[in-house]
């Protein structure tokens, strides 16, 4: 299978792996690094990793298969999370995600057409005293209502 | 013109939630529009999320509430002249007056919401790293003992005696040791972590640096929830100028003791908030939990002797060594000492955080505090997390809060 990855991003991936050499547990620190900076951990790079961290491929697979926060595809530009946890779900947290899914056109894990949001879920933000929370990238939002996320996504896609 | 006068917008992600930056953006734009000249601050948050974003300003008199400030309040608050601590319908009073605030006993928040959380001048300028002071100066044994002393547990919830685990680690031999934050607050409900890492991060760092005076550890690490973005950006700036302040890194204040620290950020499993499951993840593998014995105090990170507290446990260590031990212990009941950060949240008026001393009732939280519920309707049960996780219908609601 060729390669998917562009020469520019493999050579930020191995950049990563050079800046994480004799670091203690390196490997969490790392795969933070890796999808921070071009968006998710693509198995091919795998056995660089393995090689520079003296693990097995299968121990590297294992690792990102256990964390909910690793993926190993793209996402879109943007990602999306909703709260699902109990104090939001409290609060209409259920009408909210349907009527996100609704609005967006997609499921959880998905990306709207366009390749803007990718929707995730999420368990606690932080923000329970102001539920139902979601947080676009980095930037929680709280006591939101359908209308406010359509509004926030138009926001970010817009510019 | 004299001195331009202190405003305050604070920079908590609950804040943030609820539209502090605009607020603070609009408050920017309109001083400077009528040619007003403010000192716009972006404090941490006291806390009363109902109340946010809460705008103060620093008056003669104490610092003055608004709130909640919208961007389109901020017009008339200009010209109700809230810089002086005008009359408007948004006007709250002094802030350390409003009642939910004023009731409280803040002693690991001391500082939550008054200061700016990144500025270490602030920091100092309200008690901070009086403690660690007091630390360097004592013996390790000594800090074990007042840490012991206090009658502080974990409030991460085993609610183990924090002083007897620093001493299990600090009598362990080994040139290496470490000290664990957990602070992966995986629970709904609770945020009070998050809290003093983006109101108060320097009180964390203090904590976790006299910890590594007490037992000899030279390393410390955070481990951070990944939904906590803000938290992650406020530790680190924090970390950064204690390390160039001299308050973390090889010399500690001239003491000639080291002790580093380093944010670890987690990665969305919530087994590893167990202690030993975290671990494991800090290693670099998956986060299955480990058999004890051997405890983490003996065989923790990477085989070492490791002290793992949580962070309200950690944060509420510098009091402890600035005030003395029994300063903190006059506070509670029973066994139960200190006081206990609560989190209001979900179906509740007034969410936010309330810390009082052991011995408060759920009657007096839900409905002094919290205002009854949002939707009206009496409350019949109420989840409490953390150290006192349980489920309690209403014949319960008087029972003062204890760990018992
Ligand atoms: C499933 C599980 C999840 C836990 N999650 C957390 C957590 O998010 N934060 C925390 O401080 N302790 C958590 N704990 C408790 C820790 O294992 C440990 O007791 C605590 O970090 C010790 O610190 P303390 O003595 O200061 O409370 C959890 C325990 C279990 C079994
Ligand atoms: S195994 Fe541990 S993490 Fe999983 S449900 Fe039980 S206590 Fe919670
Ligand atoms: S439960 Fe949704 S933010 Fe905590």
């Amino acid at each position: 299978m060729a390669n998917k990855l562009s020469t520019i991003a493999l050579e930020r991936v191995q950049a990563h792996i050079e800046a994480h050499r004799g670091v203690e547990g390196a490997l969490l620190p790392l795969m933070h690094a890796i999808q921070d900076d071009i968006g998710y951990i693509p198995e091919e790079i795998y056995p660089q990793i393995s090689k520079a961290l003296a693990l097995s491929v299968a121990e590297v697979h294992g690792f990102v298969t256990f964390y909910h926060h690793f993926r190993t595809h793209p996402v879109g530009k943007h990602v999306l999370q909703v709260c699902r946890a109990e104090s939001c779900q409290a609060m209409g947290a259920e009408k909210l995600e349907a009527d996100i899914k609704k609005q967006l056109g997609v499921d959880y894990h998905e990306t709207t057409v366009d390749g803007q949001v990718t929707l995730l879920p999420v368990y606690c933000l932080g923000n329970c005293a102001c539920s139902p929370a979601v947080m676009m990238d980095e930037d929680v939002y709280g006591r939101v209502d359908a209308q406010m996320v359509a509004e926030l996504v138009s926001e970010v896609c817009n510019g | 013109m004299d001195n331009p006068v202190k405003v305050y917008v604070p920079r908590d992600s609950t804040a943030l939630s609820l539209g502090a930056d605009r607020t603070a953006k609009a408050i920017q734009a309109e001083a400077d529009k009528r040619g007003l000249g403010i000192e716009l601050i972006r404090n941490g948050s006291r806390g009363l999320f109902w109340l946010e974003p809460m705008v103060e300003v620093e008056t003669a008199k104490g610092r003055i509430a608004y709130a909640p400030v919208k961007p389109a309040d901020v017009a008339s608050l200009f010209d109700a002249g809230f810089l002086e601590g005008g009359s408007h319908p948004l006007h709250q009073g002094l802030t350390e007056e409003i009642p939910y605030f004023k009731n409280q006993q803040r002693l690991t928040f001391a500082r939550a919401g008054i200061t700016d959380p990144v500025s270490l001048d602030d920091y100092l300028a309200h008690d901070g790293y009086k403690g660690l002071a007091n630390a360097l100066a004592m013996s390790p044994e000594d800090i074990v003992k007042a840490v012991t002393d206090s009658g502080l547990r974990g409030r991460g919830g085993a609610a183990f005696p924090t002083g007897i685990k620093w001493n299990t680690v600090l009598g362990a031999s080994g040139e290496q040791k470490y000290i664990v934050c957990n602070a992966d607050e995986g629970d709904s409900g609770t945020f009070s972590d998050r809290m003093v890492m983006e109101n108060d991060p320097f009180v964390l760092i203090e904590g976790m640096t006299i910890a590594g005076m007490a037992v000899g550890a030279t390393q410390g690490y955070i481990y951070l929830r990944s939904e906590y973005p803000h938290s992650l950006h406020i530790l680190n700036e924090a970390i950064a100028k204690a390390n160039v302040a001299g308050y973390l890194g090889d010399d500690i204040r001239g003491s000639g003791k080291r002790f580093h620290l380093e944010v670890r950020r987690a990665a969305g499993a919530y087994v590893c908030g167990e202690e030993t499951s975290l671990l494991e993840s800090l290693e670099g593998k998956r986060g299955l939990v480990r058999f004890k014995p051997p405890l983490p105090a003996i065989e923790g990170l990477f085989g070492k002797p490791t002290v793992v507290n949580n962070v309200i446990s950690l944060a509420t260590v510098p009091i402890i060594l600035d005030k003395g031990a029994q300063y903190y212990a006059d506070y509670g009941m029973g066994r139960s000492r200190g006081t206990l950060p609560i989190q209001l949240a979900g179906n509740i008026k007034r969410g936010g955080l309330v810390e009082l001393a052991f011995g408060a009732t759920l009657r007096e939280l839900l409905y002094d505090y919290g205002g009854g519920s949002a939707s009206g309707r009496p409350i019949r049960a109420v989840q409490v997390g953390g150290p006192l996780g349980a489920y309690l219908p209403e014949s319960q609601f008087d029972t003062p809060i204890d760990y018992e």
